[in-house]
């Protein structure tokens, strides 16, 4: 075990992904001589060269696309959005074209691209910076969509995503680069897509989130526990494969959960994740299920109103205790 | 310019500047206070951001205010001005009160977007600025539109569409200028080439020159030196016209420079361009000093004069900031406000608990 940063555990894992597989490159603004714009390719250009870590213009509809049709042709695309913010340039090529060519070519196609990069809102960056935009990738069939909330998992999962044959939105706490933890050593660490993570066990309630939200959950935790109240926190990972046996299970053992969601409440993943638990788990269930997401509305900067727009850990343990009737 | 003083031997062959480019010394006078207001406002707005008054992104447009003085000067009041992140000064120059573009940057309810925009999101309907876009490229196909409603409504009216140099890669952007030449829209898309985006120097993700861009449309295309308010203004003023009747749309490039980071939270130089360049730049290309000698050399501006205008400046950014501090947050209960134009929907609107 080392300890690193987010940040570091992702350039190892790009680092030993391009050493392994010299089909796999890195396009994206910044990423080669600017080191990225949050630094995850620091040193990358210097290693591999400018054939393979690559500095995009502002094209995110173009050099998406190009990714694709590297991938079809055979070479393993990671393409990195400086955030996801500005990817919604690019999601016709990752809906339209990766996530749909393997079913509408009869499997002749396969698409390995990970399209990578911070998601999810910082500080009062405004409504254009600051979303957690998962939903709009994992709603068609066909792209995974992953999130990391630790180092251990952004090396893990990174390495899973590159060497997977579907594409993969890969998205990275833009608040998390600096946080560290214990990552595995060792090139073969490679962690499944589609597996949750029980992050902390409990008896009285389930929190199920994924991503940043994820230190949130921890966070709010560790204050129920002062109350008395054991709540585990189950970590989704990847929202697409959704791993619902886990799911099953931590609500088959305390029969209540609160989804906390970094995102707007709308058809969102917390959505999905009832649906899912009422349709498979209703006898489990002594309270309804409540979610804790972003509020309904495009992210105010004024910094008041933006602590009130987000999550918090206030708010979780509330809605735990609400489910708890307590 | 931390410090306004004369630098002589530059001014030497600059004899009859105003004549030359058909500019009154009064309206030299003006743009030379504008861009004085400019400066001094931006470094305000970085000394705010620097005691943790202003957040999140905040880009400045020192080193390139002759744009916004020199294109706006030009304009009539209900001619529309629509632009990218870098656009404090062009709000102001379009007619928001310097006071509520500070207000907003600080994002209290005083501001020009009641604190809910920030920096990068200044909107002015009464001004006809319709924003302050914080996707590079977002505002290149809404200038269109604007176009498309002043051709529509038969007004003899323009609309000015600044973006970056970088942003002349996005797909938006060539499709806008098709458009706006088959359709033959009042568009004047202004590209404010600084050489850089980001951390990028334009030629390297970039084969041809800016001007060329319009080629392929038909489009005619200048460029001009953005560091000389005079040559700008004279340039806008004579094709403005030639847009408001009847002319079609025009690409024109203002050679320009970044003095600053791009924006609060990045390096003002570094791997990307040197110390030494920016150092240039500031000497030989700073739009003040460059207007300052035009009109020292034309004998209608003196040191004592040039100073009672920077310290006028400074009075109207300093009070832009106290009445920023003054105003105050947003009250919470405008979270849920203006999220739709209209909230009389049958439906349930919010799905977060909120029922309205
Ligand atoms: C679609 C999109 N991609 C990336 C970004 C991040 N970004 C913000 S400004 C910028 C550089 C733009 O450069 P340029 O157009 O030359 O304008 P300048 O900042 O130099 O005024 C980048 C990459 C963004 N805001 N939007
Ligand atoms: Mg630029």
């Amino acid at each position: 075990m080392a300890t690193m940063t987010y940040r570091d555990a992702l350039n190892e894992a790009l680092r030993e992904e391009m050493d392994r597989d010299p089909d796999v490159f890195l396009m994206g603004e910044e990423v080669a001589e600017y080191d990225g714009a949050y630094k995850v390719s620091k040193g990358l250009l210097d290693v591999f060269g400018d054939q393979r870590i690559v500095d995009a213009p502002i094209s995110e509809l173009g050099f998406a696309g190009l990714g694709v049709g590297a991938a079809m042709a055979g070479l393993r695309p990671v393409i990195e959005f400086m955030t996801f913010n500005f990817a919604y340039l690019a999601i016709d090529q990752i809906i339209n074209n990766a996530s749909k060519l393997c079913y509408m070519s009869g499997g002749q196609f396969k698409v390995p691209i990970t399209f990578r990069g911070p998601n999810g809102p910082a500080l009062q960056l405004g409504a254009q910076h600051s979303q957690a935009c998962e939903t709009y990738y994992l709603h068609a069939p066909g792209c995974k969509v992953v999130t990391p909330a630790t180092p251990a998992d952004a090396k893990g999962l990174l390495k899973a995503s590159i060497r997977d044959d579907d594409p993969v939105a890969f998205m990275e706490g833009e608040l998390l680069y600096n946080f560290k933890g214990e990552v595995p050593e060792g090139d073969d660490f490679v962690i499944p897509l589609g597996v949750a993570d029980l992050k902390r066990p409990g008896s009285d309630v389930s929190i199920i989130t994924h991503g940043k939200m994820v230190h949130l959950a921890l966070q709010a935790s560790d204050k129920l526990e002062g109350e008395g109240i054991k709540a585990e926190v189950l970590d989704l990972r990847t929202v697409r494969p959704l791993d619902v046996e886990a799911i099953l299970e931590t609500v088959q053992k305390t029969n209540r959960v609160v989804y906390l969601e970094e995102s707007w409440p709308y058809a969102g993943t917390g959505a999905q994740v009832v649906s899912i638990i009422q349709e498979e788990a209703f006898d489990h269930l002594d309270a309804p299920v409540l979610r804790v997401p972003q509020a309904d509305v495009p992210m105010p900067y004024a910094k008041n109103l933006e602590a009130l727009a987000k999550p918090n850990a206030a708010r979780v343990v509330e809605a735990c205790k609400k489910v708890l009737y307590r | 310019m931390a410090k306004i003083k004369a630098n002589k031997s530059s001014a030497a062959n600059k004899e009859g500047v105003l004549a030359r480019h058909g500019v009154s010394g009064k309206l030299a006078l003006e743009l030379m206070q504008d861009m004085l207001l400019y400066r001094r406002y931006e470094e305000k707005a970085e000394e705010s951001y620097a005691i943790g008054k202003i957040g999140g992104f905040c880009h400045l447009h020192i080193g390139q205010e002759a744009g916004a003085a020199g294109v706006i000067k030009v304009l009539q009041p209900e001619d529309y001005v629509i632009s990218a992140y870098r656009s404090h000064t062009q709000a102001i120059a379009k007619g928001i009160s310097p006071n509520a573009v500070m207000a907003e940057l600080y994002g209290r309810v005083g501001g020009v977007s009641k604190g809910k925009g920030g920096s990068m999101h200044l909107f002015g309907r009464d001004a006809r600025f319709l924003g302050g876009h914080g996707i590079v490229g977002g505002q290149v196909p809404l200038a269109t539109g604007i176009g498309w409603k002043i051709k529509y409504s038969g007004e003899s009216l323009v609309c000015v569409c600044f973006m970056g140099d970088a942003t002349v890669n996005q797909g938006g952007f060539h499709e806008s200028l098709n458009m706006a030449a088959v359709w033959e829209l009042p568009v004047i898309y202004v590209v404010e080439n600084n050489e850089y985006g980001m951390g990028t120097a334009f030629d390297r993700v970039s084969k041809t020159e800016i001007s060329m861009r319009s080629v392929p449309f038909d489009i005619p295309a200048s460029s001009v030196n953005g560091q000389d308010v005079l040559s700008t203004f004279e340039h806008f003023r004579n094709l403005t016209e030639e847009v408001r009747a009847g002319g079609g749309p025009r690409l024109v490039e203002l050679r320009t420079y970044r003095f600053r980071g791009h924006s609060m939270s990045d390096p003002v130089s570094g791997t990307y361009r040197s110390t030494e360049e920016v150092e240039r730049h500031k000497e030989e290309s700073d739009p003040i000093a460059i207007l300052r000698d035009q009109l020292f050399a034309e004998g209608i501006l003196d040191q004592d004069t040039l100073e009672g205008m920077d310290a006028k400046a400074k009075t109207i950014a300093a009070e832009a900031a106290d009445f920023a501090d003054e105003s105050p947050l947003p009250e919470p209960g405008a979270l849920y406000e203006d999220v739709w134009g209209e909230t009389n929907a049958h439906g349930r609107l919010f799905f977060d608990g909120r029922r309205t």
